[in-house]
Protein backbone atom coordinates (compact mmCIF):
# COMPACT_ATOMS: atom_id res chain seq x y z
CA UNK A 1 0.00 0.00 0.00
CA UNK A 2 1.04 3.26 -0.84
CA UNK A 3 2.36 5.75 2.06
CA UNK A 4 3.68 9.07 2.57
CA UNK A 5 6.99 10.08 4.22
CA UNK A 6 5.06 11.64 6.93
CA UNK A 7 2.67 9.01 7.81
CA UNK A 8 6.28 6.58 7.83
CA UNK A 9 7.24 9.26 10.53
CA UNK A 10 3.72 9.41 12.26
CA UNK A 11 3.54 5.65 12.61
CA UNK A 12 7.14 4.87 13.72
CA UNK A 13 6.67 6.97 16.78
CA UNK A 14 3.25 5.80 17.29
CA UNK A 15 4.54 2.37 17.58
CA UNK A 16 6.67 3.19 20.91
CA UNK A 17 4.00 4.50 22.56
CA UNK A 18 2.93 1.85 24.96
CA UNK A 19 -0.41 1.32 27.26
CA UNK A 20 0.61 3.26 30.18
CA UNK A 21 2.62 6.19 29.06
CA UNK A 22 1.35 9.61 29.43
CA UNK A 23 2.20 11.08 25.76
CA UNK A 24 3.25 14.46 26.22
CA UNK A 25 2.22 16.74 22.71
CA UNK A 26 3.35 19.31 20.86
CA UNK A 27 2.22 21.05 17.66
CA UNK A 28 1.47 19.16 14.55
CA UNK A 29 2.95 15.69 13.89
CA UNK A 30 3.40 14.91 17.72
CA UNK A 31 0.13 15.07 18.45
CA UNK A 32 -0.85 12.76 15.00
CA UNK A 33 1.91 10.29 16.35
CA UNK A 34 -0.24 10.20 20.32
CA UNK A 35 -3.63 9.83 18.40
CA UNK A 36 -2.53 7.09 15.96
CA UNK A 37 -0.88 5.00 18.97
CA UNK A 38 -4.30 5.63 21.25
CA UNK A 39 -6.07 4.49 18.54
CA UNK A 40 -4.10 1.72 16.99
CA UNK A 41 -1.67 -0.02 19.67
CA UNK A 42 -1.69 1.48 22.73
CA UNK A 43 -5.25 2.11 23.43
CA UNK A 44 -4.27 2.64 27.31
CA UNK A 45 -2.04 5.13 27.00
CA UNK A 46 -3.17 8.71 28.15
CA UNK A 47 -2.93 11.93 25.90
CA UNK A 48 -1.61 15.08 27.64
CA UNK A 49 -0.78 18.41 26.87
CA UNK A 50 1.37 21.39 28.54
CA UNK A 51 -2.14 23.43 28.92
CA UNK A 52 -3.41 21.01 31.14
CA UNK A 53 -5.71 18.60 29.45
CA UNK A 54 -5.17 14.86 30.55
CA UNK A 55 -6.70 11.97 28.50
CA UNK A 56 -8.71 14.60 25.84
CA UNK A 57 -10.56 11.82 23.39
CA UNK A 58 -9.53 14.61 20.84
CA UNK A 59 -12.82 14.47 18.51
CA UNK A 60 -10.58 16.83 16.02
CA UNK A 61 -7.06 17.66 15.32
CA UNK A 62 -5.84 20.60 17.48
CA UNK A 63 -4.06 22.87 15.46
CA UNK A 64 -1.78 24.33 18.66
CA UNK A 65 -1.65 23.03 22.50
CA UNK A 66 -4.15 25.83 23.19
CA UNK A 67 -6.75 25.18 20.85
CA UNK A 68 -9.98 24.47 22.75
CA UNK A 69 -10.12 20.81 21.22
CA UNK A 70 -7.50 19.69 23.18
CA UNK A 71 -10.12 19.70 26.18
CA UNK A 72 -13.05 16.79 24.57
CA UNK A 73 -14.03 14.38 27.10
CA UNK A 74 -10.70 14.78 29.04
CA UNK A 75 -10.40 13.60 32.33
CA UNK A 76 -9.45 16.58 34.16
CA UNK A 77 -8.38 19.86 32.87
CA UNK A 78 -6.14 22.69 34.27
CA UNK A 79 -3.04 25.50 33.68
CA UNK A 80 0.67 25.34 33.18
CA UNK A 81 0.98 25.35 36.02
CA UNK A 82 -0.08 22.19 37.23
CA UNK A 83 0.57 20.33 34.02
CA UNK A 84 4.44 21.10 34.57
CA UNK A 85 4.26 19.27 37.94
CA UNK A 86 2.50 16.67 36.58
CA UNK A 87 5.67 16.05 34.74
CA UNK A 88 8.16 17.25 37.45
CA UNK A 89 5.95 14.55 39.99
CA UNK A 90 8.61 12.00 40.84
CA UNK A 91 5.51 9.31 40.18
CA UNK A 92 3.18 10.80 37.07
CA UNK A 93 6.26 12.42 35.79
CA UNK A 94 8.34 8.63 35.15
CA UNK A 95 5.27 8.03 33.23
CA UNK A 96 5.38 11.01 30.41
CA UNK A 97 6.92 10.03 26.94
CA UNK A 98 7.69 13.36 25.06
CA UNK A 99 7.71 14.43 21.58
CA UNK A 100 9.84 17.24 20.42
CA UNK A 101 11.09 18.44 16.98
CA UNK A 102 13.71 21.02 16.60
CA UNK A 103 15.85 22.43 14.33
CA UNK A 104 19.35 21.09 15.00
CA UNK A 105 20.12 18.03 16.85
CA UNK A 106 23.46 16.23 17.97
CA UNK A 107 24.77 12.97 18.79
CA UNK A 108 23.57 12.86 22.38
CA UNK A 109 19.83 14.14 21.36
CA UNK A 110 20.39 17.62 22.93
CA UNK A 111 18.77 20.01 20.77
CA UNK A 112 17.98 23.37 19.33
CA UNK A 113 14.97 25.25 19.15
CA UNK A 114 16.21 28.70 19.63
CA UNK A 115 18.85 30.06 17.01
CA UNK A 116 20.84 29.36 13.80
CA UNK A 117 23.66 31.33 14.44
CA UNK A 118 24.85 33.71 17.68
CA UNK A 119 22.40 33.89 20.01
CA UNK A 120 22.90 37.80 19.86
CA UNK A 121 21.30 39.02 16.43
CA UNK A 122 20.88 35.33 15.29
CA UNK A 123 20.96 34.26 11.48
CA UNK A 124 17.56 33.00 11.82
CA UNK A 125 15.34 32.73 15.21
CA UNK A 126 13.51 30.05 15.56
CA UNK A 127 10.44 29.72 18.68
CA UNK A 128 12.40 29.09 22.01
CA UNK A 129 11.87 25.77 24.25
CA UNK A 130 8.01 26.48 25.00
CA UNK A 131 7.44 23.40 26.95
CA UNK A 132 10.12 21.52 25.58
CA UNK A 133 13.11 22.02 28.16
CA UNK A 134 10.64 21.86 30.76
CA UNK A 135 9.74 17.75 29.33
CA UNK A 136 12.92 17.15 28.18
CA UNK A 137 14.35 18.41 31.89
CA UNK A 138 11.84 16.18 33.56
CA UNK A 139 10.98 12.82 31.82
CA UNK A 140 12.57 9.75 31.28
CA UNK A 141 11.87 9.18 27.93
CA UNK A 142 11.21 11.27 24.74
CA UNK A 143 11.08 11.06 20.90
CA UNK A 144 12.14 13.36 18.43
CA UNK A 145 11.00 14.36 15.00
CA UNK A 146 14.29 15.63 12.71
CA UNK A 147 14.28 16.22 9.29
CA UNK A 148 17.82 14.46 8.20
CA UNK A 149 19.59 17.03 6.67
CA UNK A 150 23.39 17.81 7.43
CA UNK A 151 22.30 21.25 8.83
CA UNK A 152 20.53 19.51 11.30
CA UNK A 153 22.84 16.63 12.60
CA UNK A 154 25.84 18.47 13.15
CA UNK A 155 28.73 18.08 16.00
CA UNK A 156 27.68 21.12 18.03
CA UNK A 157 23.91 22.26 18.42
CA UNK A 158 24.17 26.25 18.10
CA UNK A 159 22.01 26.53 21.47
CA UNK A 160 21.03 24.20 23.70
CA UNK A 161 17.34 24.47 24.65
CA UNK A 162 16.46 21.04 25.52
CA UNK A 163 18.73 18.58 27.26
CA UNK A 164 19.42 15.20 25.45
CA UNK A 165 21.94 12.89 27.04
CA UNK A 166 24.09 16.50 27.72
CA UNK A 167 27.92 15.08 27.54
CA UNK A 168 26.95 11.14 27.13
CA UNK A 169 26.68 8.54 29.84
CA UNK A 170 26.19 10.06 33.25
CA UNK A 171 25.61 13.73 32.13
CA UNK A 172 22.46 14.20 32.88
CA UNK A 173 23.18 13.27 36.70
CA UNK A 174 25.95 15.24 36.13
CA UNK A 175 24.04 18.66 35.55
CA UNK A 176 21.36 17.49 38.32
CA UNK A 177 18.68 15.82 36.01
CA UNK A 178 16.77 12.47 36.27
CA UNK A 179 18.02 9.80 34.39
CA UNK A 180 16.72 8.87 30.80
CA UNK A 181 16.49 11.22 28.49
CA UNK A 182 15.93 10.78 24.48
CA UNK A 183 15.26 6.88 23.40
CA UNK A 184 13.96 7.52 19.54
CA UNK A 185 14.58 10.01 16.79
CA UNK A 186 12.43 10.02 13.51
CA UNK A 187 13.72 11.47 10.43
CA UNK A 188 12.26 11.15 6.85
CA UNK A 189 14.79 8.35 5.99
CA UNK A 190 15.25 6.74 9.44
CA UNK A 191 15.42 6.02 13.05
CA UNK A 192 18.18 6.25 15.61
CA UNK A 193 18.34 5.19 19.11
CA UNK A 194 20.73 5.65 21.39
CA UNK A 195 23.88 3.11 22.64
CA UNK A 196 23.08 2.18 26.27
CA UNK A 197 26.53 2.52 27.00
CA UNK A 198 27.73 6.04 25.44
CA UNK A 199 24.39 7.26 25.34
CA UNK A 200 25.72 8.34 21.74
CA UNK A 201 23.18 8.23 18.48
CA UNK A 202 23.60 4.81 16.69
CA UNK A 203 21.38 3.91 13.33
CA UNK A 204 18.37 1.50 14.00
CA UNK A 205 16.60 1.74 11.45
CA UNK A 206 16.36 2.97 7.76
CA UNK A 207 13.31 2.96 5.72
CA UNK A 208 12.70 0.96 2.58
CA UNK A 209 14.92 2.17 -0.71
CA UNK A 210 16.90 4.66 1.89
CA UNK A 211 20.36 3.09 1.86
CA UNK A 212 22.95 3.46 5.15
CA UNK A 213 25.07 5.69 3.27
CA UNK A 214 22.69 8.34 1.90
CA UNK A 215 21.54 9.01 5.68
CA UNK A 216 25.13 9.26 7.09
CA UNK A 217 25.56 11.91 3.94
CA UNK A 218 23.34 13.94 5.77
CA UNK A 219 24.91 14.10 9.07
CA UNK A 220 27.77 15.88 10.39
CA UNK A 221 28.78 13.08 13.07
CA UNK A 222 29.13 9.35 12.07
CA UNK A 223 26.96 7.28 13.68
CA UNK A 224 26.99 3.16 14.17
CA UNK A 225 25.33 1.65 11.15
CA UNK A 226 25.95 -1.68 12.22
CA UNK A 227 22.90 -2.08 13.95
CA UNK A 228 20.47 -1.39 11.35
CA UNK A 229 17.42 -2.90 9.74
CA UNK A 230 14.99 -2.02 7.12
CA UNK A 231 12.00 -0.71 8.77
CA UNK A 232 8.34 -2.38 8.58
CA UNK A 233 6.23 0.34 6.25
CA UNK A 234 2.81 1.34 7.90
CA UNK A 235 0.35 -1.86 7.56
CA UNK A 236 -2.58 -1.07 5.99
CA UNK A 237 -4.64 -1.49 8.86
CA UNK A 238 -2.24 1.34 10.25
CA UNK A 239 -2.87 3.84 7.49
CA UNK A 240 -6.68 3.15 7.78
CA UNK A 241 -6.82 4.39 11.15
CA UNK A 242 -4.64 6.92 10.59
CA UNK A 243 -6.33 8.41 7.62
CA UNK A 244 -10.06 7.57 8.86
CA UNK A 245 -10.03 8.31 12.11
CA UNK A 246 -7.46 10.49 13.06
CA UNK A 247 -6.65 13.15 10.27
CA UNK A 248 -9.65 12.64 7.92
CA UNK A 249 -9.50 16.65 7.30
CA UNK A 250 -6.00 16.05 6.17
CA UNK A 251 -4.65 18.84 8.91
CA UNK A 252 -1.23 17.60 9.38
CA UNK A 253 -0.86 14.63 7.23
CA UNK B 1 4.53 50.61 48.63
CA UNK B 2 2.56 52.82 47.04
CA UNK B 3 2.17 51.39 43.41
CA UNK B 4 0.31 48.26 45.18
CA UNK B 5 -2.53 49.47 45.79
CA UNK B 6 -5.82 47.55 45.99
CA UNK B 7 -8.68 48.39 44.47
CA UNK B 8 -11.83 47.47 46.29
CA UNK B 9 -14.65 50.02 44.30
CA UNK B 10 -17.91 48.34 43.83
CA UNK B 11 -17.67 50.00 40.20
CA UNK B 12 -14.81 48.93 37.86
CA UNK B 13 -16.44 49.48 35.28
CA UNK B 14 -14.76 51.72 32.56
CA UNK B 15 -14.16 52.31 28.45
CA UNK B 16 -11.02 50.12 26.93
CA UNK B 17 -9.63 53.45 26.04
CA UNK B 18 -9.61 54.70 29.45
CA UNK B 19 -8.46 51.91 30.75
CA UNK B 20 -5.14 51.53 28.60
CA UNK B 21 -4.62 55.09 28.36
CA UNK B 22 -4.79 55.33 32.39
CA UNK B 23 -2.68 51.62 33.24
CA UNK B 24 -0.54 51.42 30.32
CA UNK B 25 2.29 53.74 29.21
CA UNK B 26 5.71 53.68 27.35
CA UNK B 27 7.92 51.40 29.33
CA UNK B 28 5.35 49.32 30.78
CA UNK B 29 6.35 46.10 31.85
CA UNK B 30 3.51 44.07 30.70
CA UNK B 31 1.88 40.36 30.52
CA UNK B 32 -1.17 39.53 28.44
CA UNK B 33 -3.33 36.32 29.32
CA UNK B 34 -4.17 33.66 26.68
CA UNK B 35 -2.08 31.35 25.08
CA UNK B 36 -0.98 31.36 21.04
CA UNK B 37 -4.41 31.19 19.31
CA UNK B 38 -6.82 31.07 22.25
CA UNK B 39 -8.08 34.12 24.53
CA UNK B 40 -5.40 36.86 23.80
CA UNK B 41 -7.16 40.18 24.91
CA UNK B 42 -6.93 41.14 21.20
CA UNK B 43 -9.29 44.30 21.65
CA UNK B 44 -6.64 45.36 24.49
CA UNK B 45 -3.92 44.46 22.43
CA UNK B 46 -5.26 46.79 18.96
CA UNK B 47 -6.12 49.66 21.42
CA UNK B 48 -2.58 49.75 22.94
CA UNK B 49 -1.15 49.60 18.99
CA UNK B 50 -3.64 52.35 18.00
CA UNK B 51 -2.41 54.78 21.06
CA UNK B 52 0.95 54.01 19.71
CA UNK B 53 2.34 53.15 22.95
CA UNK B 54 6.14 52.02 22.75
CA UNK B 55 9.25 50.61 24.82
CA UNK B 56 6.98 47.71 26.58
CA UNK B 57 8.61 45.13 28.66
CA UNK B 58 6.64 41.87 27.96
CA UNK B 59 6.69 38.78 29.86
CA UNK B 60 5.20 36.05 27.69
CA UNK B 61 5.35 32.16 28.26
CA UNK B 62 3.33 31.29 24.98
CA UNK B 63 1.13 34.36 24.15
CA UNK B 64 2.04 33.96 20.22
CA UNK B 65 -1.25 36.40 18.34
CA UNK B 66 -1.05 39.01 20.64
CA UNK B 67 2.78 39.53 21.04
CA UNK B 68 3.37 39.21 17.40
CA UNK B 69 0.68 42.01 16.74
CA UNK B 70 2.10 43.80 19.65
CA UNK B 71 5.56 43.62 18.04
CA UNK B 72 5.08 44.01 14.57
CA UNK B 73 2.99 47.02 15.19
CA UNK B 74 6.46 48.79 17.29
CA UNK B 75 5.25 48.56 20.58
CA UNK B 76 7.87 46.34 21.78
CA UNK B 77 11.42 46.81 22.68
CA UNK B 78 12.28 44.02 25.71
CA UNK B 79 10.91 40.35 25.89
CA UNK B 80 11.34 37.51 28.18
CA UNK B 81 9.59 34.50 26.72
CA UNK B 82 9.24 30.94 26.10
CA UNK B 83 7.62 30.38 22.83
CA UNK B 84 7.52 32.45 19.82
CA UNK B 85 5.03 30.69 17.78
CA UNK B 86 1.52 30.21 17.23
CA UNK B 87 0.88 26.24 16.91
CA UNK B 88 0.23 25.45 13.06
CA UNK B 89 -0.59 29.30 12.18
CA UNK B 90 3.17 30.04 12.72
CA UNK B 91 6.04 27.44 13.86
CA UNK B 92 7.66 30.55 14.31
CA UNK B 93 5.59 33.67 15.12
CA UNK B 94 6.04 36.42 11.57
CA UNK B 95 7.27 39.52 13.60
CA UNK B 96 8.88 38.60 16.30
CA UNK B 97 11.16 36.69 14.29
CA UNK B 98 12.11 39.13 11.93
CA UNK B 99 12.54 41.87 14.81
CA UNK B 100 14.68 39.22 16.49
CA UNK B 101 16.85 38.88 13.13
CA UNK B 102 16.71 42.29 12.85
CA UNK B 103 17.98 43.20 16.38
CA UNK B 104 15.22 45.82 16.80
CA UNK B 105 13.67 43.86 20.36
CA UNK B 106 16.01 42.79 23.05
CA UNK B 107 14.73 39.17 23.98
CA UNK B 108 15.75 36.83 26.85
CA UNK B 109 15.11 32.96 26.57
CA UNK B 110 13.26 30.81 29.24
CA UNK B 111 11.17 27.71 29.35
CA UNK B 112 7.14 27.73 29.07
CA UNK B 113 7.38 26.25 32.81
CA UNK B 114 9.95 29.20 34.04
CA UNK B 115 7.55 31.88 33.33
CA UNK B 116 4.77 29.77 35.03
CA UNK B 117 6.60 29.93 38.18
CA UNK B 118 7.92 33.37 37.90
CA UNK B 119 4.35 34.87 37.85
CA UNK B 120 3.49 32.38 40.85
CA UNK B 121 6.89 33.59 42.55
CA UNK B 122 5.63 37.02 41.98
CA UNK B 123 2.01 36.37 42.79
CA UNK B 124 2.89 34.76 45.98
CA UNK B 125 5.26 37.54 47.34
CA UNK B 126 8.48 35.34 47.07
CA UNK B 127 11.52 36.86 45.34
CA UNK B 128 12.16 33.21 43.47
CA UNK B 129 11.13 29.54 42.88
CA UNK B 130 13.02 26.28 42.18
CA UNK B 131 12.69 23.69 39.55
CA UNK B 132 14.76 21.22 37.95
CA UNK B 133 13.87 22.83 34.56
CA UNK B 134 17.09 23.32 31.95
CA UNK B 135 19.40 22.35 34.48
CA UNK B 136 22.48 21.62 31.58
CA UNK B 137 21.24 23.85 28.79
CA UNK B 138 21.70 27.47 27.12
CA UNK B 139 18.83 28.55 29.06
CA UNK B 140 20.83 29.27 31.85
CA UNK B 141 24.10 29.29 30.46
CA UNK B 142 23.11 32.75 27.59
CA UNK B 143 21.39 35.77 28.91
CA UNK B 144 19.91 37.62 26.39
CA UNK B 145 19.84 41.03 28.96
CA UNK B 146 23.78 41.78 29.99
CA UNK B 147 25.04 41.93 33.85
CA UNK B 148 25.15 46.01 32.88
CA UNK B 149 21.57 46.90 31.90
CA UNK B 150 20.71 44.32 34.49
CA UNK B 151 22.40 46.31 37.19
CA UNK B 152 21.10 49.79 35.65
CA UNK B 153 17.30 49.01 35.79
CA UNK B 154 15.53 48.28 38.89
CA UNK B 155 12.86 46.35 37.79
CA UNK B 156 14.70 43.23 36.47
CA UNK B 157 16.81 41.05 38.88
CA UNK B 158 20.41 41.18 38.76
CA UNK B 159 20.69 37.22 37.72
CA UNK B 160 18.81 35.77 34.51
CA UNK B 161 18.81 31.99 36.57
CA UNK B 162 20.51 30.71 39.25
CA UNK B 163 21.74 27.43 39.72
CA UNK B 164 22.12 26.39 43.76
CA UNK B 165 22.74 23.24 45.74
CA UNK B 166 19.98 21.96 47.37
CA UNK B 167 19.90 23.12 50.59
CA UNK B 168 18.02 20.39 52.28
CA UNK B 169 21.03 18.18 50.93
CA UNK B 170 19.81 15.35 49.04
CA UNK B 171 16.02 15.21 50.19
CA UNK B 172 14.02 14.15 47.58
CA UNK B 173 17.59 12.89 45.79
CA UNK B 174 17.89 15.92 44.21
CA UNK B 175 21.46 17.70 44.37
CA UNK B 176 20.70 21.24 42.62
CA UNK B 177 17.82 22.87 41.74
CA UNK B 178 17.44 26.40 39.60
CA UNK B 179 15.73 29.56 40.72
CA UNK B 180 13.96 31.68 38.73
CA UNK B 181 12.79 35.25 39.63
CA UNK B 182 9.56 36.37 40.66
CA UNK B 183 8.03 38.83 37.87
CA UNK B 184 6.02 41.59 39.30
CA UNK B 185 4.32 43.51 36.03
CA UNK B 186 3.60 46.99 35.79
CA UNK B 187 0.03 45.89 34.72
CA UNK B 188 -1.47 42.68 32.83
CA UNK B 189 -4.25 42.15 30.42
CA UNK B 190 -6.61 39.25 30.91
CA UNK B 191 -9.58 38.45 28.56
CA UNK B 192 -12.02 36.49 30.51
CA UNK B 193 -15.81 35.04 29.73
CA UNK B 194 -17.65 36.89 32.22
CA UNK B 195 -16.88 39.61 34.75
CA UNK B 196 -19.26 41.54 37.37
CA UNK B 197 -18.63 45.33 37.79
CA UNK B 198 -16.31 44.70 40.78
CA UNK B 199 -14.03 42.80 38.92
CA UNK B 200 -15.14 39.28 39.97
CA UNK B 201 -13.45 37.26 37.31
CA UNK B 202 -14.93 33.57 35.55
CA UNK B 203 -12.31 31.91 32.49
CA UNK B 204 -14.34 29.23 30.82
CA UNK B 205 -12.09 26.19 29.49
CA UNK B 206 -8.13 26.45 29.43
CA UNK B 207 -7.06 28.56 32.22
CA UNK B 208 -3.14 29.11 31.11
CA UNK B 209 -0.90 30.79 33.49
CA UNK B 210 -4.10 33.08 33.87
CA UNK B 211 -4.67 33.34 37.20
CA UNK B 212 -0.86 33.64 38.53
CA UNK B 213 -0.27 36.67 35.71
CA UNK B 214 -3.37 37.44 37.53
CA UNK B 215 -2.14 38.10 40.93
CA UNK B 216 1.52 38.90 39.75
CA UNK B 217 -0.06 42.21 38.45
CA UNK B 218 0.39 45.53 40.40
CA UNK B 219 -2.37 46.55 38.25
CA UNK B 220 -5.20 44.01 36.44
CA UNK B 221 -7.37 44.99 33.60
CA UNK B 222 -10.27 41.94 33.24
CA UNK B 223 -11.63 42.50 29.49
CA UNK B 224 -14.83 40.11 29.20
CA UNK B 225 -16.61 38.64 26.47
CA UNK B 226 -20.14 39.04 29.03
CA UNK B 227 -20.59 41.89 32.13
CA UNK B 228 -23.02 40.32 34.37
CA UNK B 229 -24.68 40.83 37.96
CA UNK B 230 -22.75 39.92 40.48
CA UNK B 231 -25.05 37.47 41.91
CA UNK B 232 -25.14 35.10 38.91
CA UNK B 233 -20.78 35.21 39.54
CA UNK B 234 -21.50 34.62 43.53
CA UNK B 235 -23.86 32.06 43.20
CA UNK B 236 -21.44 29.85 41.86
CA UNK B 237 -17.80 31.39 43.39
CA UNK B 238 -16.06 27.64 42.66
CA UNK B 239 -16.01 28.28 39.36
CA UNK B 240 -14.59 31.95 39.42
CA UNK B 241 -11.06 32.51 39.26
CA UNK B 242 -10.12 36.13 39.55
CA UNK B 243 -11.61 37.80 42.97
CA UNK B 244 -12.16 41.52 42.69
CA UNK B 245 -9.33 41.86 45.13
CA UNK B 246 -6.64 41.98 42.23
CA UNK B 247 -8.72 44.03 39.87
CA UNK B 248 -8.56 47.65 39.01
CA UNK B 249 -10.55 47.96 35.52
CA UNK B 250 -13.38 45.94 33.93
CA UNK B 251 -13.90 46.43 30.31
CA UNK B 252 -16.73 45.08 28.49
CA UNK B 253 -15.96 43.81 25.31
CA UNK B 254 -18.31 41.06 23.21
CA UNK B 255 -15.52 39.15 20.33
CA UNK B 256 -12.91 40.97 23.00
CA UNK B 257 -10.11 37.91 22.36
CA UNK B 258 -11.33 37.58 18.37
CA UNK B 259 -9.43 36.63 16.00
CA UNK B 260 -8.27 34.13 19.28
CA UNK B 261 -10.71 31.85 20.62
CA UNK B 262 -12.94 32.34 23.64
CA UNK B 263 -13.88 29.06 24.97
CA UNK B 264 -18.03 28.68 24.32
CA UNK B 265 -18.40 31.76 22.55
CA UNK B 266 -16.29 31.93 19.34
CA UNK B 267 -13.58 30.07 17.86
CA UNK B 268 -10.08 30.76 16.41
CA UNK B 269 -10.73 32.75 12.84
CA UNK B 270 -8.49 30.38 10.64
CA UNK B 271 -9.12 32.62 7.49
CA UNK B 272 -7.74 35.79 9.91
CA UNK B 273 -5.42 33.97 11.19
CA UNK B 274 -3.92 32.79 8.02
CA UNK B 275 -4.28 36.28 6.12
CA UNK B 276 -2.24 37.73 9.18
CA UNK B 277 0.38 35.22 8.60
CA UNK B 278 0.53 36.72 4.80
CA UNK B 279 0.47 40.05 5.70
CA UNK B 280 2.93 39.60 8.45
CA UNK B 281 5.85 38.69 6.09
CA UNK B 282 6.13 41.72 4.09
CA UNK B 283 6.37 45.01 5.77
CA UNK B 284 4.31 46.86 3.46
CA UNK B 285 1.43 44.26 3.67
CA UNK B 286 1.71 44.47 7.31
CA UNK B 287 1.01 48.25 7.36
CA UNK B 288 -1.89 47.50 4.65
CA UNK B 289 -2.78 45.30 7.31
CA UNK B 290 -2.20 47.18 10.10
CA UNK B 291 -4.16 50.35 8.51
CA UNK B 292 -7.05 48.64 7.68
CA UNK B 293 -7.84 46.43 10.35
CA UNK B 294 -6.16 48.06 13.56
CA UNK B 295 -5.41 51.63 13.00
CA UNK B 296 -8.60 51.93 10.31
CA UNK B 297 -11.13 51.04 12.69
CA UNK B 298 -12.36 52.53 16.56
CA UNK B 299 -12.56 49.68 18.68
CA UNK B 300 -13.84 45.66 18.38
CA UNK B 301 -17.26 46.86 17.42
CA UNK B 302 -15.51 47.81 14.27
CA UNK B 303 -13.45 44.78 13.26
CA UNK B 304 -15.93 42.50 13.86
CA UNK B 305 -18.27 44.98 11.26
CA UNK B 306 -15.88 44.61 9.03
CA UNK B 307 -14.59 41.22 9.05
CA UNK B 308 -18.56 40.65 8.32
CA UNK B 309 -21.34 38.37 9.91
CA UNK B 310 -20.52 35.45 8.04
CA UNK B 311 -17.36 34.63 9.10
CA UNK B 312 -18.36 35.05 12.67
CA UNK B 313 -21.43 32.87 11.95
CA UNK B 314 -18.85 30.23 10.99
CA UNK B 315 -16.38 30.22 14.26
CA UNK B 316 -19.40 30.32 16.64
CA UNK B 317 -18.93 27.77 19.30
CA UNK B 318 -20.95 24.87 19.27
CA UNK B 319 -22.05 25.00 23.08
CA UNK B 320 -21.61 21.09 23.65
CA UNK B 321 -17.88 21.22 23.14
CA UNK B 322 -17.14 25.06 23.39
CA UNK B 323 -15.70 25.39 20.03
CA UNK B 324 -16.97 25.50 16.19
CA UNK B 325 -17.26 21.79 15.11
CA UNK B 326 -16.56 20.92 11.88
CA UNK B 327 -14.57 24.66 10.99
CA UNK B 328 -12.88 24.55 8.42
CA UNK B 329 -9.49 25.14 9.43
CA UNK B 330 -7.11 24.50 6.55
Amino acid sequence: MEYTLREMMTIVAAREIKDGDIVFCGTGISMLAAMAAKNINAPNSVIFFETGSIDAKLDEIPLAVADPRVMYWASSNSGLLDAFATMQNRITGQHVIGILGAAQIDKYGNINSTVIGEYYLPKTRFSGSGGACDVASFVPRSITFMQHEKRKFVNKVDYLTSPGHLTGNGGREKAGLLPGGPQLVVTNMAVMRFDEETKEMYLAGYYPGVTKEEILENMEFDVDISRAEEVEPPTAHELKILREKCDPQRLIL
Amino acid sequence: MGEYSMNVEPNKVMSLKEAIKKYVSDGSHISIGGFTCNRNPMAAVYEIIRQKIKNLHMYVHSNGTGVDELIGAGCVSKIEIAYGGNGKFAATCIRFKKAVQEGTIEIEDYSNYQMTLRFLAGAMGVPFLPTRSSLGTDIINKWGFSADMRKNDPKIPNEKLVVTDNPFKNWMDTEKVVLVPAINTDVTILHVQKADRQGTGRIEGLTFADVEQAKSAKHLILTCEELVDQNELRAAPHQNQIPFINVDAVVHVPHGAYPTACHNYYDYDPIYLNEYGKAARNDELFNTYLKKYVYGVDGQEELIALVGEDRMKTIKADPNVGYAVNLKRN
